[in-house]
């Protein structure tokens, strides 16, 4: 799972509606994983993204390098770290857990896994 | 022409834990094709979302159309082994796709509302009992049993299409006869005013297949 992903995916226990996201990163096991730059992408999906989200994320697994305000003039360093960061940043093992209800998604094989038994939907 | 992604590092037995790539599949292929020009030139996707990926076989396809990293391939199953399956057919065709194992699109929403570019179902649609959809323990049989009127996974996604697709967005379904295509599409006016039209359909066997494209009245 890309660090993009993570930032799309949020708590859907049933009741669980407010700070349920991002889900909190545990005992996670990174991978780098190079792909193509591409900087116009890049540009289309920061409207996409919840910044904030972001930043506390990648604090979770101790990358440092996102500032905590989306700069105004987006240069090709910045990209660059960027792509890094959400494009080629694979969680392979590990957890996510709801801030909000404490919920634990497993995360195996790079895969996030969302299902929930019938008595928590 | 786009080829076909290629499946060759799949092997029967992965067959018996996901859905084999058929005529409907290859439906689903040839209607994004028609519409690879649109896709790429239009609708210029930032985020397009497959639903019950299968093998990947589908989204692989669009992310060839689209080109590598040109926008983010999100696929969903609720079989994990699709899951899994469907990173390494992206990968083994060089796209790169992003699975999640979940019912529908669980977990997206509300974060992805309104945020879907390009959005494909090829979903169960067999006509079956409402038992043999919800008492099998069949993975594969789960991949095409569609329940009464092979609608009730259908009739589950279709209110979740108005609150996933972006004012850009399309969404592609894959139905047969038996599903009343009509009936799908007023319901998708009369509920979500989205528009719709027949955009393939194929025989195969005795199966009608059909490519439904629906949009938005503000395109
Ligand atoms: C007819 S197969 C299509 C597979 C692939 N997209 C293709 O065209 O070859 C339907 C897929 O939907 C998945 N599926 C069934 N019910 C689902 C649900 N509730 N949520 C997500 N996926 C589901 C099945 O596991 C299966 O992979
Ligand atoms: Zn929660």
């Amino acid at each position: 799972m890309r660090l993009v992903t993570h930032n799309m995916l949020q708590c859907h226990v049933k009741g669980c509606n407010s700070n349920n996201f991002p889900l909190q990163l545990s005992d996670v096991e990174i991978e780098i994983q190079e792909t193509d730059f591409n900087p116009k992408f890049l540009r289309n999906m920061l409207s996409k993204l919840e910044w904030n989200a972001l930043v506390k994320t990648a604090l979770e697994i101790n990358i440092t390098t996102l500032p905590n305000v989306l700069p105004n003039d987006l240069d090709e360093e910045f990209l660059k770290m960027l792509h890094r960061v959400l494009l080629e940043t694979h969680i392979k093992q590990g957890q996510m857990i709801c801030p909000n209800c404490n919920h634990t998604y497993p995360i195996k094989d790079g895969i996030p896994n969302m299902l929930l038994s019938e008595t928590e939907t | 022409m786009i080829p076909t992604p290629n499946l060759d590092h799949l092997s029967p037995g992965d067959y018996e834990l996901v859905y084999e790539p058929a005529e409907d599949t290859f439906l689903l292929l040839d209607a994004l094709e028609k519409d690879a020009e649109f896709l790429r030139n239009e609708i210029k996707p930032c985020i397009c979302l497959e639903i019950g990926s299968g093998t990947g076989c589908v989204s692989t396809f669009l992310g060839k159309i689209l080109g590598d990293g040109t926008a983010l391939l999100i696929c969903t199953d609720i079989n994990p082994y699709a899951s899994a399956i469907t990173n390494k057919t992206g990968y083994h065709n060089s796209i790169q796709l992003d699975s999640i194992t979940t019912n529908l699109v669980n977990g997206l929403l509300p974060r992805l509302y309104h945020s879907i570019d390009i959005l494909c179902f090829n979903p169960p649609y067999v006509v079956t009992t409402s038992d043999d959809l919800y008492l099998s323990k069949s993975i594969i049989e789960k991949a095409w049993a569609g329940g009464i009127d092979g609608r009730e996974i259908i009739d589950k996604m279709l209110p979740l299409v108005d609150k996933l697709l972006s004012d850009k967005g399309v969404f592609y379904l894959l139905l047969i006869n038996e599903n009343k295509p009509n009936e799908v599409c007023e319901i998708m006016k009369n509920n979500y005013h989205l528009q719709s039209e027949v955009l393939l359909s194929r025989l195969a066997g005795r199966e009608k297949q059909l490519i439904l494209k629906f949009w938005r009245n503000t395109r």
